[in-house]
């Protein structure tokens, strides 16, 4: 495989971290200035990572080291069809969220700001590098960093409610860390390696029973961030934090990063023919369906309406997780391409709890009906996100489902099938009574009856981020090349396999 | 068994004397017998150090005549005890008396704050005054 | 030349110190400037003794010209150049940083303070150049000396803290000098290079083996490694800010320092690895160091108390990393000592500068001090997040290695001990962070976006900011550089035959 060296990951990395202390030094001072480092941060971020799509489309891989600690464990980026994949995903995101958060902010003229926007570069810096990350050792140094970079975040209210959820998140995430650190360093006792190898680069190198454990420790690690059952609990209550936060975080990066960590372990770390070999792939298989429906059904009984988005993303990232499992090249496709699109989906539908929050303060999926009357923006682009999560075509998500039940046929599961199935069934009875009710029920009172949007700042990002879940329907390789880069990652995990 | 224990009189006496030091340290409630167990203490080993360059039927090591270029004559050095466990010594003896004046002065400090040097005493002192 | 920076190391602050007190009686304000200025020459000349080791190896110094093993020799190889270089930078930081301290909390004693400080870094100093385990002895006394005394003067109840280190902490270098004497009875020698020379013949001795016992339990006192710790949280704590700050970071680390030199250096790893199995004991022994250390740290509301207790959950850390006696725990230990000690001084010298500035340590009266003191507390989150071993902070590099070296060893449970002791820490700090940052606020205050009563910024004197700024930086700095620091100078550290 050809290698690229060259500096641009780093600075798609250092870029937010770079913005994230000017904005510290700018302050409350001159907010105009604070926001601009964001967008800017935001714009050169992005355009750094596009502009590397093209070297990854030639098959190319880039590579840049900062240090090496020892042998073998050193901390380097390198990028692969895989992770700019998640890097473009989190990049292109960011700019929809800064426009959004600044406008959200100042719609609830929240306090400590400039702490927000801080917070919320730092997160994005150490996303990139997560996607950028060469070996589990990078990979786990930022994925701490985000860890870290996110409880401001989750706790921005200093409510007691936020606390206590800040507290639960960080008991979640800091054990699972631990549990990753020993993992890793177990793997490296063994092989004194640690870099990602598509197709695995554990083969051979201990027991069957001390993989598996390695295994389920691994996935333990990442899988509390993507929300597995039963590690799940933190995300649900750390939905107090304000609605960009969620939607950014805990719609696309932070559970993002653990997916992609559990993809990571599955098909970079393991790999295909190990996990075969080790028959644990079906074990796996059945614990995210598990998750996926059960976190189907709890998101029907939430009232509070980013609770249940919140339970939908767990399903959704229990989806990708079965998808990569099952092991199959369709099924993988349909995993890894469904990071995307639900990113773009699951973010258009939290930016509409958000500015339903701001606007008209409601948080609750019963205050909605006839909603659509006064913000038919808003909600327009959420009944379009909603269809496209439960997997109606033409939007984006009906291409993730395909590929997910073509793959469970092609591994002759047809319970798995089932699952998608039922988890699109699913989606359909919690989102399409919000899209009746909010459309076709008499208007509350409180509700006007005439065209009354949240602030410009919010619609557009959202209405943005829901032309695209059509877009990505009709023409998966639009734009950010979402397809090509999938399959391309996909060739090079079973080209070994 | 009793030739034993004569034999090696002198790692005896510095044991049982250390053992001494050891106890008052630990189990005496008043600082200044605390203080003194710790001088024991130091002495046994300081003892247990001199001892050792004991040589028997050998004599102080001070060579006298020999000086100034007519020395040849051979040194034995079974006539002469070991002078450098006492010169060693001479510093921990100067390390000890070190420690016990710091020690004192940190009595006479608490002795100054509490009126008394009886552990039990002052910390029911400093439990009436809640600190 | 180098030979001479061995020399200054120690000669220059002992006898500086002898001036002060007649600088003081002349006048009392350039005390300060003459110390910091003294402790300027051990780091240059400490620096250039780990440059020169770095070029060509490791070399001796003979005191007085006296040829060992009758003569005392200042032994500077890579281990002891390093730890030179962590004393004598870590003591010049908190030096600068004591001037607004002292002149709060000790008015009266500045003279002395000064005095004794520069002893105590004296003494600390020849602890690690020292190739004499007599000379040793009696280095470590002058540290301890001084230390009993910088700790009495500290705030109420510190005779009696400071008494009890006094009882206990000669307990400890006695033990320590029988173990010499029991090596002198054996060898005839006290020099560490031909002990190490003549040791090999005689491992199967019982004398040897009860010299390697007293070695151990004299120096465990001092590193107050559990259950020996006993009068390690009244003192440190007691102890005025800035005495805190230079004994917390360093005594321990020092005494840690000699455990390594005497087993691995007077003894052979083969020695103390195969013949005895003191490594097993004293692996679980900082086991329950770092719990008991831990689980007493969270029963503490003192801020200060708090670290204290972490300080003898940390000692723990490196003597794991001893205790498993390999390559990579070795690493670990070593690395720790550096890390640890920058965490450690930076975490007291915050605490210090809040006792200043607040005049509490109770951490629930914390509140809104982000916005008082904002640069404190961001040194205080780094290294609490360094703590936590949050990568890149260099608190997760040397548990990196010391986990690395526990699964070498096969050492689970020391490991899962680590692990654990991440989240106690993670628990003790995000303590601290959330009432000094995230303290609820009243409902009245919630969304009105900072136009209630603005916190006006309240920041430590400069004198005292800047060490802490230096010291956060060295926090994230260690980590990120700490592959060069063991390329170029903790692998040869560590004894060849691992």
């Amino acid at each position: 495989m050809d290698v690229l060296y060259s500096s641009r990951p780093l600075w798609a990395v250092l870029v937010s971290m770079i913005a994230a202390f000017l904005i510290l030094a700018t302050g409350e001072r001159n907010r105009n200035l604070r926001e601009s480092w964001t967008i800017l941060a935001a714009l050169a971020k992005f355009l750094i990572v596009f502009s590397m799509i093209p070297v990854i489309l030639q098959g190319k891989v880039i590579e840049y080291t900062i240090v090496t600690f020892y042998p073998g464990l050193l901390l380097q980026f390198r990028i692969d069809a895989f992770g700019m994949l998640f890097g473009v995903i989190a990049s292109s995101l960011w700019i929809a969220t800064s426009f959004y958060s600044i406008g959200y902010v100042r719609g609830l003229n929240e306090h400590a700001q400039t702490r927000y926007f801080f917070a919320f570069a730092m997160c994005l810096s150490s996303t990139i590098g997560i996607a950028f990350s060469a070996n589990l050792l990078t990979f786990l140094v930022f994925y701490e960093i985000l860890t870290i970079a996110t409880y401001p975040l989750v706790i921005h209210k200093e409510s007691k409610e936020g606390i206590i959820g800040g507290r639960k998140y960080l008991v979640y995430t800091l054990t699972a860390g631990c549990v990753l650190l020993f993992a890793i360093a177990m793997i490296y006792h063994m092989t004194g390696t640690l870099d990602f190898k598509a197709g695995g680069f554990l083969e051979g190198s201990g027991s069957s029973s001390v993989l598996i454990m390695l295994f389920a420790m691994l996935i333990f690690g990442f899988g509390v961030k993507a929300g597995l059952m039963p590690m799940h609990e933190w995300l649900p209550t750390a939905m107090v934090a304000p609605t960009p936060v969620s939607a950014l975080l805990h719609a696309v990066a932070v559970v993002k990063a653990g997916v992609f960590g559990c993809l990571r372990v599955i098909l970079y770390v393991f790999g295909p023919t190990l996990l075969h070999d080790l028959g644990i792939w079906l074990i796996m298989a059945y614990i995210a369906s598990f998750t996926v429906v059960v976190a189907g059904f709890l998101a029907l009984g939430q009232d509070h309406l980013k609770r249940r988005l919140a339970f939908s993303t767990i399903n959704n990232l229990a989806l990708i997780v079965v998808g990569a499992v099952l092991l199959t090249k369709s099924s993988m496709t349909g995993g890894i391409i469904h990071m995307a699109n639900h990113a773009f989906m699951k973010i258009t539908l939290f930016f509409c709890a958000g500015a339903l929050h701001v606007k008209m303060h409601k948080d609750y999926v019963s205050q909605l009906d006839g909603i659509g009357r006064q913000m038919p923006l808003t909600m327009g682009a959420f009944a379009l996100a909603a269809i496209g999560l439960s997997g109606i075509p033409p939007m984006s998500g009906f291409i993730s489902k395909w590929f997910l039940c073509l793959g469970a046929l092609e591994a002759n599961q047809i319970i798995f099938l089932f699952v998608f199935l039922t988890s699109a069934m699913l989606d359909v009875a919690f989102f399409f009574p919000i899209i009746y009710n909010s459309f076709f029920k008499k208007p509350m009172d409180d509700v006007a009856t005439h065209f009354d949007e949240a602030p410009m700042l919010m619609v557009i990002p959202l209405v943005i981020t829901a032309l695209f879940t059509i877009i990505f329907g009709i023409v998966p390789d639009a734009f950010f090349r979402f397809f090509s880069i999938t399959s391309l990652a996909v060739q090079n995990i079973m080209g070994v396999g | 068994m009793l030739e034993y224990i004569i034999s090696k009189y002198n790692f005896w006496i510095y044991v049982i004397l250390m053992m001494i030091g050891l106890y008052a340290m630990m189990g005496k409630r008043n600082f200044v017998k605390k203080l003194i167990g710790m001088n024991i203490f130091q002495s046994a080993i300081i003892l247990f150090f001199v001892s050792t360059g004991v040589k028997a039927g050998a004599t102080v090591p001070i060579l006298s005549g020999h000086g100034h270029g007519h020395g040849h004559e051979l040194i034995e050095v079974a006539k002469y005890i070991n002078p450098l466990p006492h010169v060693l010594m001479l510093t921990a003896i100067v390390v000890s008396i070190a420690t016990t004046g710091v020690a004192l002065a940190v009595l006479i400090l608490i002795y100054r704050r509490y009126n008394t040097l009886e552990e039990d005493e002052i910390l029911k002192i400093r439990k009436d005054t809640g600190v | 030349m180098a030979e001479q920076f061995a020399a200054l190391v120690i000669v220059v602050p002992l006898i500086a110190s002898l001036f002060v007190p007649l600088i003081g009686w002349w006048k009392k304000e350039l005390c300060y400037p003459w110390v910091v200025a003294v402790l300027v020459v051990p780091l240059i000349s400490s620096l250039g003794v780990l440059n020169t080791v770095m070029t060509t190896g490791k070399f001796s110094y003979r005191l007085g010209g006296w040829a060992p093993p009758w003569g005392i020799e200042y032994m500077l190889d890579h281990l002891s150049a390093f730890v030179l270089v962590i004393v004598s930078f870590i003591s010049l930081i908190v030096a600068i940083y004591a001037k607004k301290s002292v002149e709060d909390e000790l008015p009266e004693k500045t003279v002395p303070f000064y005095t004794l400080f520069l002893l105590l870094v004296t003494g600390l100093l020849g602890i690690v150049i020292t190739g004499d385990v007599f000379n040793l002895f009696v280095f470590l006394e002058i540290s301890a000396l001084s230390c009993y005394a910088l700790i009495a003067i500290g705030e109420e109840g510190a005779p009696i803290a400071a008494f009890n280190y006094i009882i206990i902490g000669t307990i400890g270098a006695c033990f320590y000098l029988l173990g010499v004497g029991y090596l002198y009875i054996a060898t005839g020698s006290l020099n560490m290079a031909d002990l190490a020379n003549i040791l090999p013949d005689l491992y199967h001795s019982k004398v040897i083996l009860i010299a390697f016992a007293f070695f151990t339990v004299g120096v465990a006192v001092k590193a107050g490694l559990f259950p020996l710790h006993v009068w390690l949280p009244d003192a440190y704590c007691t102890a005025p800010s800035a005495v805190s700050a230079l004994i917390a970071p360093l005594m321990t680390k020092v005494a840690a320092y000699v455990m390594i030199r005497v087993m691995f250096t007077v003894f052979q790893p083969h020695f103390s690895v195969d013949i005895v199995p003191v490594f097993a004991i004293l692996g679980w022994l900082a086991v329950f160091a770092i719990f008991f250390g831990g689980i007493k740290a969270l029963a503490q509301t003192d801020l200060k108390r708090m670290l204290v207790y972490i300080v003898v959950a940390e000692v723990g850390y490196i003597v794991i990393g001893v205790s498993v006696a390999n390559r990579m725990g070795l690493t670990g230990a070593v690395l720790h000592i550096m890390n640890d000690a920058v965490m450690m001084a930076c975490l007291f010298l915050v605490v210090g500068a809040i006792f200043y500035k607040t005049g509490t340590r109770d951490i629930h009266q914390l509140r809104y001090l982000n916005k008082k003191m904002p640069f404190t507390m961001a040194a205080f989150t780094i290294t609490a997040l360094s703590m936590v071993g949050i990568p890149p902070a260099c608190g997760f590099f040397s548990k990196w290695y010391l986990i690395l070296g526990s699964i070498e060893a096969g050492q689970w449970v020391w490991a899962a001990t680590l692990l654990c002791s991440s989240l106690i820490n993670a628990v003790l700090f995000f303590r601290v962070i959330e009432c000094a940052y995230f303290k609820p606020m009243e409902p009245a205050y919630a969304h009105d976006g900072g136009t209630h009563e603005e916190i006006q910024r309240d920041e430590a004197p400069l004198t005292m900011l800047v060490p802490i700024v230096i010291m956060a930086a060295g926090v994230i700095l260690l980590g990120l550089f700490s592959g060069n620091i063991i390329s170029s100078v903790i692998q040869f550290a560590v004894p060849a035959s691992f």
